[in-house]
């Protein structure tokens, strides 16, 4: 009973991804459960292409030239409602606190609230995408497919960073307001190459000319889920 | 280890190696001292009532006895390891609060179930089950959390801190909220616990709570133990205390 | 630093500007309106772009302290405290993303205004210009956290790790801007950049150079005195 601890027959030690995985389960049956952010994220994607459309004068700018524009503007906004709910479910009865006095690593934490908001930009944009294409008329034909890699690529960056920020606005009073300061710059680096990269995309021209795109994309997600893994513990008082 | 059954039986107490041991204790944030030089030695089954004004460091001096907050100077092990240690280590303790730190969206034995898991429990619905029934909220196990009262709350809450077997148990201000039916509820299961051996520290403005469970009880002020005391063979005498208590805290004397 | 304002100040923390001058900051200031005149009156007009051009010299200076200098003290500074937690970082950090806004906001008032006198537009998607706005944002966005953040440590702790990604963020914003404006290539030819100048213009561009990074740090040490003073001040309160 006393004694220095040792390893136990009933306890095994913590999983990164076992963990990870645990954590974004429960942080997606939590939001299906509320279903709030996700309906607020997805009426105002609906709401916001609607208003769009009926502003725009389709003999001043063709489809193929708003579109894209649209498209990512609603990404940023409505992936921004999602974000804060991230540690709001948290924070409402400390079980955070929780979390925090497990064996369960930071990063894995971090991965799992990750995984959760990767998901949860992804089912609105899976959304919006039809919408946008519905409005402005637009032939996708066979540019689905990596239209869905666009989206994957810029929902992997804006997950990251905006998790960490969400972390970082969950210890501030104005956590609402301030999400959405400290993050807009950061998006600069994913919604510019992801409007760029459809807009190729959509008019048909060929992949080649969105590689350089591509490139940032990508190199974006590298550096900053990387880096997002390692600051993170930062955000936690010790 | 094996939660005891109501009435107690199992009895393990200090078998003469310390459970949790600190030392000269220091804590500043941003050059205040909110904990300033604390030194304490508990026994397994020993329980530790912690009184004071607001702002006096208990709750930081509880999360520094729990490894969830670093020292800023000092030591304390528990169980012989280092705390705050190795992540693997942190399942030696367990946390109960005001604060129900549970997901009201889940039920109750998702909420036990999930942190039986972060804890690394292996038999996760097992000990879920186990608990839960230890603590007579089997019955209400696919309840959200939100639906139930404060009481019952506060029991899943109890449940979620002790479903993986922590030595070591932190417990901030838990009766705030709870009417007297719940208190007593609550510290029965805090009796069962502290039979069972593990070591209790508890934080409480409730002078008559506290003292009811507890073996040895501090009173803080300013970041520093100003009185220590041990409880009797018939426990302690609460009007002496509570004379005590007023007098130096409310009087500043020494 | 500490002991300087100690030294200077009254028992009671005051600004240090009460007792004693600061000596750089006099240096500096009589260095901008020395560069200042230089520049209006003793440097020729560039031939092609007119009068107009003399707001490079404080354009430009503006943009190397205040870009330069300010955002890669506050992406040091941000990144050191994360490892060393040393509070005169967290300080540093601070002061210069204050002085660094101001002196981005120069850049971003300068742009337009010489903009609209040589091109007729206020605006102009040059890439260093949108860059320095989308930095200005940044470390506005590094400011409001600073702002809404209660606890001390923890105000040190996050903004920090605003800053160190702020840090990983710039190379990223000038990248896309850079590749949006490869797109959009201007119908005028502007050379914001690199403008062809004379020796005199040059050497007119350097005084102003050396004036403004002197003035830059000038305000830097100020501020971070300041923020000595009252962080020394907040403890003796809460003691």
């Amino acid at each position: 009973m006393s004694g220095p601890y040792a390893p136990s027959m009933t306890h095994r030690p913590p999983s990164f991804l076992g963990d990870a995985w645990r954590i974004a389960r429960k942080d997606l049956v939590i939001e299906f459960r509320t279903r709030s952010a996700f309906l607020a994220a997805t009426v105002f994607a609906v709401l916001a292409v609607v208003i769009f459309r009926f502003t725009w004068d389709p003999t001043a700018i063709p489809a193929m030239d708003l579109a894209p524009g649209v498209l990512w503007v609603i990404f940023t906004f409505s992936g921004l409602l999602g974000l804060n709910r991230s540690f709001g479910l948290e924070l409402a009865e400390r079980a955070y606190d929780g979390l925090l006095a497990s064996p369960v690593s930071r990063e894995s934490i971090f991965t799992g609230k990750v995984l959760a908001n990767l998901a949860f930009v992804s089912g609105v944009q899976a959304l919006a995408l039809p919408a946008v294409a519905l409005f402005f008329d637009l032939h996708v034909g066979s540019s689905w497919g990596v239209l869905i890699g666009i989206v994957l690529l810029a929902s992997l960056g804006l997950a990251a960073v905006g998790t960490l920020f969400a972390a970082i606005a969950a210890n501030t009073r104005l956590a609402e307001l301030l999400l959405p300061m400290m993050t807009l710059p950061f998006f600069v680096p994913l919604v510019i190459p992801a409007a760029q990269a459809s807009a190729v995309v959509l008019r048909g021209q060929p992949l080649s000319d969105a590689m350089a795109w591509f490139k940032v994309l990508l190199a974006f997600d590298l550096v900053f889920v990387t880096a997002c893994i390692v600051v993170f513990p930062f955000t936690i008082e010790e | 280890m094996p939660i005891p059954d109501e009435t107690g039986s199992v009895s393990v107490r200090a078998s003469g190696a310390p459970a949790l041991v600190a030392e000269a204790l220091v804590r500043a944030f941003a050059g205040r001292k909110a904990v300033n030089g604390v030194s304490v030695t508990l026994a397994a089954g020993e329980c530790l009532a912690l009184f004071g004004p607001n702002g006096a460091g208990k709750t930081t001096l509880l999360r520094l006895l729990g490894g969830l907050l670093k020292p800023t100077r000092g030591t304390t092990h528990l169980l012989g390891t280092p705390v705050p240690g190795p992540a693997d280590t942190r399942r030696l303790v367990g946390l109960i609060s005001h604060h129900a730190m549970l997901y009201p969206a889940l039920t109750v034995r998702e909420n036990v179930h999930f942190a039986a898991e972060c804890q690394g429990v292996i038999d996760a619905a097992g000990a879920t089950t186990d608990v839960l029934g230890r603590l007579r909220i089997l019955d209400r196990e696919h309840t959200p959390v939100r639906f139930l009262s404060r009481g019952l709350q506060q029991r899943v809450s109890i449940a979620r801190a002790l479903v993986h077997g922590p030595r070591l148990v932190l417990l901030d201000e838990p009766y705030t909220g709870l009417d007297e039916v719940g208190a007593l509820a609550f510290t029965d299961a805090l009796r069962v616990l502290k039979a069972g051996g593990a070591t209790l520290l508890l934080v409480t403005h409730n002078l008559m709570e506290g003292l009811a469970l507890a073996d040895r009880a501090v009173i803080m002020r300013d970041g520093a133990f100003i009185h220590e005391e041990a409880a009797g063979p018939d426990g302690f005498d609460l009007p002496t205390f509570q004379t005590r208590y007023r007098a130096l805290v409310h009087e500043g004397i020494a | 630093m500490a002991s300087a304002s100690a030294s200077s100040s009254a028992p009671t923390p005051t600004l240090p500007s009460v007792r004693g001058v600061d000596a750089l900051l006099v240096l500096s200031v009589a260095l901008v309106i020395a560069a200042s005149v230089r520049a209006i009156w003793f440097t020729p007009v560039d031939a092609m772009l007119g009068a107009a051009q003399k707001i490079f010299y404080l354009h430009v200076p503006a943009a190397i302290a205040g870009l330069y200098i300010a955002c890669g003290l506050l992406a040091i500074a941000s990144i050191m405290y994360l490892w060393i937690k040393d509070e005169r970082l967290d300080r540093l950090a601070e002061s210069a993303a204050e002085v660094g806004l101001l002196f981005m906001g120069i850049v971003l008032v300068t742009g337009p205004i010489w903009a609209r006198t040589s091109w007729g537009t206020w605006w102009v998607w040059e890439p260093r210009i949108t860059s320095t706005l989308f930095l200005w944002l940044l470390v506005l966005g590094y400011l409001v956290l600073r702002g809404a953040v209660e606890s001390p440590e923890n105000r040190a702790r996050l903004s920090a790790v605003m800053g160190s990604l702020a840090a990983l963020l710039v190379p990223f914003i000038h990248l896309t801007v850079k590749l949006f404006r490869g797109l959009h290539p201007q119908p005028v030819v502007i050379k914001p950049e690199k403008p062809s100048m004379s020796g005199e213009m040059l050497s007119t561009f350097g005084m102003a150079s050396i004036a403004f990074i002197l003035l830059f740090f000038a305000l830097l040490r100020l501020r971070y005195r300041w923020a000595t003073l009252r962080d020394a001040r907040a403890a003796l309160e809460n003691a």
